[in-house]
């Protein structure tokens, strides 16, 4: 069976560096367009021809093995020529600054850069010095757009609508771009957003990010459509944001007791990699409610989608 | 230098002396390096032979700026600064005294460096220039600095410069000894624990961007712990950069139980707020941190009300490698020595501020607190005097300003008013045409 691509969906921005700035629309569009992609990622052929002759860059400031994976499957399957390029292989280490590792990348002729930093706005940085698209593959604490595109996707698809649905996020919004993006575009769709973290994770100011605020499990997942559960790194549980894994895990921790606060038909929902035992349960992680696995696959559609859109806006002479 | 010392005369100027609260239509005689009389119609017919005759045109005429916080590179970082680079800018922004600051490499801890500095400042700067000395050896905030010999030698205050002292005890010491010798203490308040790894002011913009924040009470609890080292120890206190309402409270307070606590304010946190930030602008990354538009505007109210002694340029030059940088590594400072006057102008055009206690702020509180010349038109006062259009209109172009560093905050910012003449101990040393 070959699938016809309908969407001619065009993003008219040269790069997608956060899900602040697009529009409802270029949101659906993005979605829709990825739902042609789901299609042509379950045949046995894959492979498109709309990259080809381009050159994708995966640059990699911070140690990826997913979303990498993910960006290059992406690429390759719609004809670009991907490389990979991570910092533990990089002059960054031996102390050339983001500026001119760009000023050099560039001078490649690289039509997009795919680009994860630990620093919130490095990614923002680096576009302003290169020719091609950039996409902004996590930022510090900044945005993960493209998360938040598949997160919606996956959504989407199996509810049938974002609109008016109530998603709760949970863990560590404080030092989360899932969370930000998330929140954005979530509430550009329509979703009831609520947060549930310990107030030490939970950034000054959140509450008017157009989200409700709780700091129990239980009055935040009560009615909840759907559950994203958030990673929270091992040097922020030893008692400089919360004591434990344990006492993390005892009163914020997705367990299968509190995943029944919710609605019965609730869906979890997970970025990755988990920590099992210390934000979800693995009977959770693992079960029928779980959304996990299907957000990796809708992961590779949408950053085809986001691949093919921008590059139908960039110059072809 | 522009010129020779002979003597000038400034006429049709409104002259403003804030260290006698004058303001008023007139004339200044300059000779001999200093200031012969400021009054109503000295007329070019009393003055001495070869007078250069200035027709100020209605601008203003004031004492030359005083800025109690610049960062100098030298010794040690003369490719961000050099005494003579920053003359330059200070002549042109109408800074006609720098107090330089002792966080250099090496620190300003020992006499013969504050010699150092007084002669190369000497050989090479056209302005005034006198060091602050360490507070504390090596700035470590552990042992305190040879305060007697240094304030000997030349330091007219004792700081850490942008470090804190945390150690309550050190700086109980410190406040206690240097009280014998009269030295002003001038002390950066931010807790570092609490600043932790935030890098712009805490709350929902920082929030937004995905950056850590720096609360507010990481400078309050710092001063108030000071406020009340000084009642213990009855020592000369300057809190060296405030920033937001809760630490205007608590330096009322202090002034209110009368102990020797002043404090300064920076141009950048009384003409800027965290929204400047916009799309993660390093040169807009200071610490302590552009605050909320709320804080800025009790900021100018202080200064205005005299609660708030002092305004500086905190000038800190920034080379291109140490801004170009993600916000969160970027290393904090913008230069400001030669804008410092021209920004506030723009809160004296907004109708925020007078410019006669701007100007207080500048020249005149500096001097007394330093216990320097300057600051002053009373006759007999040091010829250090500036001319303003206050009017002007002008777009600022980095490329223009005479600082080794371009770091500035304001490029291509729309200026309105201008120095246009800075004269040091009765020579012109500076002239915009």
């Amino acid at each position: 069976m070959n699938i016809a691509q309908k969407s001619s969906f065009v993003l008219s921005h040269r790069h997608l560096l956060g899900i602040e700035g697009l529009s409802r629309d270029e949101i659906i569009g993005l979605l829709d367009l990825a739902e042609e992609f789901v299609d042509l990622n379950r045949q046995i052929e894959k492979k498109r021809t709309s990259l080809r002759g381009r050159t994708q860059i995966n640059l990699f400031f911070e140690v990826s093995t997913r979303t990498q994976a993910s960006f290059e499957l992406a690429g390759k399957r719609l004809g670009a020529d991907v490389m990979n390029m991570s910092v533990g292989s990089s002059s960054m280490r031996k102390g050339e600054t983001l500026i001119d590792t760009a000023i050099t990348l560039n001078a490649m002729h690289p039509d997009i850069l795919v680009v994860r930093h630990h620093a919130s706005g490095a990614v923002e940085l680096l576009a302003r010095k290169v020719d091609g698209s950039v996409i902004n593959a996590g930022d510090g604490a900044h945005e993960h757009p493209t998360q938040a595109l598949l997160d919606a996707l996956t959504i989407r698809r199996n509810k049938g609508r974002i609109e008016g649905l109530t998603v709760t996020i949970c863990g560590d919004i404080l030092h989360s771009r899932v969370a930000r993006s998330n929140i954005i575009l979530l509430n550009a769709l329509g979703a009831r957003v609520r947060v549930v973290a310990p107030s030490t994770l939970l950034p000054p100011g959140v509450e008017r990010f157009g989200v409700e605020v709780f700091r129990d499990m239980r009055e935040g997942l009560s009615d909840a459509d759907i559950i994203m559960m958030l990673r929270l790194q091992r040097e922020r549980m030893n008692g400089s944001f919360v004591p434990s894994s344990q006492e993390f895990f005892h009163y914020f921790g997705l367990s299968e007791k509190k995943l029944a606060y919710a609605k019965p038909d609730a869906l979890v929902m997970h970025p990755g990699p988990m920590n099992r035992g210390v934000e979800i349960d693995s009977s959770v992680a693992d079960g029928a409610q779980s959304l996990i696995r299907e957000q990796v696959e809708m992961g590779v559609a949408v950053r085809m989608a986001v691949l093919e859109a921008l590059s139908r806006n960039l110059p072809n002479a | 230098m522009l010129s020779d010392r002979r003597p000038i005369l400034l006429t049709n100027a409104r002259i403003i002396d804030p260290s006698r609260e004058l303001d008023f239509a007139g004339d200044l005689l300059i000779a001999d390096g200093v200031i012969r009389e400021a009054k109503r119609g000295i007329g070019a017919a009393g003055v001495p032979e070869g007078t250069e005759i200035v027709d100020c045109r209605g601008k203003v005429v004031a004492p030359g700026l005083i800025d109690m916080r610049a960062f100098v590179g030298e010794p040690g970082a003369e490719h961000r600064e050099t005494l003579a680079s920053a003359s330059q800018a200070a002549a042109a922004g109408g800074v006609t005294t720098i107090i330089c600051q002792p966080d250099t490499n090496p620190a300003i801890d020992e006499p013969a460096t504050v010699d150092f500095v007084l002669r190369r400042a000497r050989d090479t700067a056209i302005v005034h220039v006198h060091p602050m000395a360490a507070l504390t050896k090596g700035l470590q905030g552990k042992e305190m600095t040879e305060i007697g010999l240094l304030k000997a030698a030349g330091a007219v205050a004792f700081t850490d410069g942008a470090k804190s002292v945390t150690n309550a005890q050190v700086m109980r010491r410190a406040l206690t000894y240097a009280s014998d010798f009269d030295a002003l203490v001038v002390h950066h308040t931010e807790d570092p624990n609490l600043v932790g790894e935030g890098v712009m002011n805490e709350g929902e913009f920082a929030a937004r961007l995905g950056l850590l924040g720096v609360p507010k009470m990481a400078e309050t609890i710092m001063l108030e712990r000071d406020v009340r080292l000084v009642a213990l120890s009855g020592g000369r206190y300057h809190a060296a950069s405030i920033t937001c309402p809760e630490s205007l409270e608590v330096l009322q307070r202090a002034k209110d139980l009368g102990l020797s606590v002043t404090a300064s304010a920076s141009i950048n946190h009384m003409t800027l707020n965290e929204v400047d930030v916009g799309s993660y602008r390093t040169f807009c990354k200071l610490s302590p941190p552009l605050r909320a538009e709320e804080d800025r505007a009790a900021l100018v109210s202080a200064i205005a009300s005299g609660l708030i002694d002092v305004v500086m340029s905190d000038h800190d030059p920034q080379d291109v490698e140490t801004k170009r940088q993600p916000f969160a590594d970027a290393v904090p400072g913008a230069i400001g020595i030669e804008t410092m006057l021209t920004a506030g102008l723009r809160l004296v055009h907004n109708g925020e501020i007078d410019l006669p206690p701007l100007l207080r702020a500048m020249s005149t509180r500096p001097a007394e607190l330093l216990g320097i010349a300057g600051g002053s038109l009373r006759p007999g006062s040091p010829a250090d005097v500036i001319v303003v259009d206050t009017d002007v209109p002008w777009v600022l172009d980095r490329a223009d300003l005479k600082s080794k560093c371009k770091n500035t905050p304001f490029d291509e910012a729309r200026l309105q008013g201008r120095v246009v003449r800075t004269v040091v101990a009765g020579r012109t040393v500076y002239e915009y045409v």
